[in-house]
């Protein structure tokens, strides 16, 4: 079995792991404060947002190179975001039907803009299968280096705001009253999740995106109730499940890699959820079990003590 | 216009009217992405039934997809009741999951079924007018059409009929429920709507943009009324406006119908957002404006009424000087003594200002306040 695998593992398969592996880092640390914020379903509304800056820097630049594209998919899901955070601030649209109607209409919007592209006969397209689905087997050398820069960076600057982040997730409403600017913060830290989603689109594509931030950090929860180990587990499960669903995607045909790392890291959280040592649902019964038996053990002294006691009236 | 053209348009709106109706009900309840969570984790359901029915318009694979949605929501509910992760994380976990086994069958299968992703994902409403219904020989019109059709009068039929429980329990569920009005049963009849709908939606705009027919009329509707019948009826009316002009605009520029529905939709939200009259941005900008000339005439009006008779009345309510005593800029200051004299609540006396009867009353009734 060991072996298989290491025979597997050449150095195509060695680079896809290391891009799987980096983005489940990225996604998994910045998932945790969507996860904490209950802001799970953001990651899903900006990738699908993204679709649009896509064609559009493809309609404009007319080049395919990654970079363009990935900085359209960036601006589309950033401002895709902001309409969210402004509708839901100025109206009384709550923040899950402005999350629907942004996820969907900009990625309909996108849609007529690929139309357009394939209707003008341009062979040199984006397909639009890899920005749903991703291509991981496509991760090049040079892909996985700009991931690893981005995703440092956005890692850098979550470590910088640390302290901010930490108090925007916990008490936004103490974080603005001692002087915090919430609202850029905000935007901040809405910035860290379209660059770890545009990251990940090449790999797992739009539509799973939200599942590599959400899992992992789902999962941390389960082990921890402090941040810092939160972000640093939920970093380790993302890439475990990055790494893993690479390996068991190429080891049979016809497995598509985004939606066997998405399962992997769905493994993982139900693993996290029955488990985890205190808040895991196995635990919760045994717990319960004890609770029962000692007080059984109790009631059944109590009566003893009581049937004792009646004795010797 | 040829005949296809008006079935096209015809499909369209009965998709649009039959996801906007239930919508209202999402948006009230705050459950939009549920329709989000169903209409990606219906697609295992929809393979597995394709694989034995080799159609992707018979009534058992709609049922049968239908089923896994509900699945979906008694899946999130479980885990949210684990009280181990909040619903959104919970539907956040849930989707994506069914999602990737239906795409892994799908790929494995490949070969084998002719079930193309791109079918499920983006549905394409131009084509399905291809697959008609024949009776005895006769044609009789698109099959989407009497499939949404039927679904559209599901949905009537179910709204009409539990229209008061449905109000009840989207508006005060303890309420509903104290009065034993079950609302977790409506809840799940809800569920049951939104899945089957969207099911029936797939085949025409696909999984994706369902949620822009589902959520955009009624998020549009609610930002133009307080009541739950006219937000159904206008639901209705702004469903159908963003299916016919969306079908032209694809018409036009030759581009995806779906995907010009889901451009209507957010252009005609955006416009509303925009110019709807007082929940409107602009409505919200000119009043916040008005606010603060109202609010700058009241400070004006009572710093006059105080010095008013005293002896220092003739400095403080020297034009020039104001800014200095109530400490606004200059130009702020000549502004807001204009605005104070249109509206008659001081009169100017060479540099001098003084109340007019409408003035004193205003700063009194401030005070007073």
């Amino acid at each position: 079995m060991i072996l298989n695998i290491l025979t597997h593992f050449d150095y195509t398969l060695m680079i896809v792991s290391i891009g799987a592996a980096l983005l489940g880092t990225v996604s998994g640390a910045l998932g945790t404060y969507a996860v904490l914020r209950r802001q799970s379903l953001l990651g899903d509304a900006i990738s699908h947002a993204a679709l649009p800056g896509i064609a559009i820097a493809f309609l404009l630049t007319g080049s395919k190179t990654p970079l363009i594209l990935v900085l359209g998919a960036a601006i589309a899901g950033w401002l895709g975001a902001l309409l969210i955070l402004s509708v839901v601030k100025l109206t009384r649209i709550k923040y899950d039907s402005a999350l629907g109607i942004v996820l969907s209409t900009f990625f309909g919007f996108g849609l007529v803009l690929h139309t357009l592209i394939q209707r003008t006969g341009n062979a040199n397209q984006a397909g639009l299968d890899t920005f749903l689905f991703g291509q991981a087997a496509t991760i090049l050398e040079r892909d996985v280096l700009t991931m690893g820069i981005l995703g440092g960076i956005a890692l850098i600057i979550m470590l910088v705001f640390w302290k901010e982040l930490k108090l925007l997730v916990f008490d936004e409403g103490f974080a603005a009253s001692i002087g915090f600017p919430i609202r850029a913060l905000d935007i901040l830290l809405t910035g860290l999740l379209v660059i770890a989603i545009v990251l990940g689109l090449q790999a797992v594509g739009a539509v799973l995106m939200s599942a590599m931030l959400v899992a992992p950090a789902v999962a941390a929860r389960q082990w921890t109730d402090k941040l810092n180990m939160m972000v640093l587990l939920a970093a380790c499960f993302g890439a475990l499940a990055g790494v893993s669903g690479t390996i068991i995607s190429s080891s049979a045909s016809r497995i598509p890699t985004g939606p066997t790392i998405v399962l992997c890291a769905t493994v993982i959280v139900g693993f996290s959820i029955a488990f985890a040592p205190n808040r895991g649902l196995v635990w919760h019964r045994v717990r319960q079990q004890r609770h029962r038996r000692s007080l059984k053990v109790a009631t059944d002294r109590l009566l003893k003590q009581q049937r004792q006691g009646g004795d010797a009236l | 216009m040829a005949m296809h053209q008006i079935e096209i348009q015809l499909t369209a709106i009965v998709v649009a009217v039959a996801c906007a109706l239930p919508g209202v009900f999402l948006v009230l309840r705050r459950m939009t992405l549920m329709s989000d969570a169903i209409s990606h984790a219906i697609l295992p359901g929809i393979v597995l039934a394709f694989f034995l029915t080799e159609s992707l318009s018979s009534p058992l694979l709609i049922l049968a997809a239908a089923g896994t949605g509900v699945l979906t929501v008694v899946f999130v509910e479980l885990l949210q009741q684990t009280k181990l992760l909040k619903e959104d994380a919970a539907i956040g976990l849930t989707f994506p999951a069914l999602f990737s086994i239906g795409v892994i069958l799908i790929s494995r299968f490949a070969g084998n079924v002719h079930l193309d992703m791109d079918a499920v994902l983006l549905g394409e409403i131009a084509y399905a007018h291809l697959n008609r219904l024949e009776v005895f020989g006769y044609n009789m019109g698109p099959v989407a059409l009497y499939v949404m059709g039927t679904i559209l009068v599901l949905n009537l039929a179910f709204i009409l009929l539990f229209y008061k429980e449905l109000k009840l329990a989207t508006f005060d569920a303890s309420l509903a429920a104290a009065l034993g009005f079950a609302p977790t049963l409506i809840h799940y009849g809800l569920m049951t709507l939104v899945s089957v709908t969207t099911v029936g939606a797939f085949d025409a705009v696909g999984s994706i943009l369902v949620v822009a027919l589902i959520a955009g009329p009624p998020a549009t509707a609610y930002l133009m009324t307080d009541s739950l019948g006219r937000m159904l009826i206008l639901s209705a009316i702004i469903g159908s406006v963003n299916a016919i002009s969306g079908y032209w605009l694809a018409y036009l520029f030759d581009v995806s119908i779906a995907g010009a529905i889901a451009t209507m939709t957010l252009l005609i939200f955006g416009l509303t957002f925009l110019v709807v009259p007082e929940r409107g941005l602009i409505a919200i900008a000119r009043r916040r404006a008005r606010q603060k000339w109202e609010f700058a005439q009241k400070m004006l009006v009572i710093h006059l009424l105080n010095h008013e008779g005293l002896p220092e009345a003739e400095a403080e309510s020297e034009i020039a000087h104001l800014h200095e005593h109530l400490r606004w800029e200059p130009t702020f200051a000549t502004q807001v003594v204009k605005y104070a004299l249109n509206n008659r609540c001081v009169s100017q006396k060479e540099t001098q200002l003084t109340l007019t009867e409408q003035g004193r009353a205003m700063a009194r009734q401030v005070l007073v306040q």
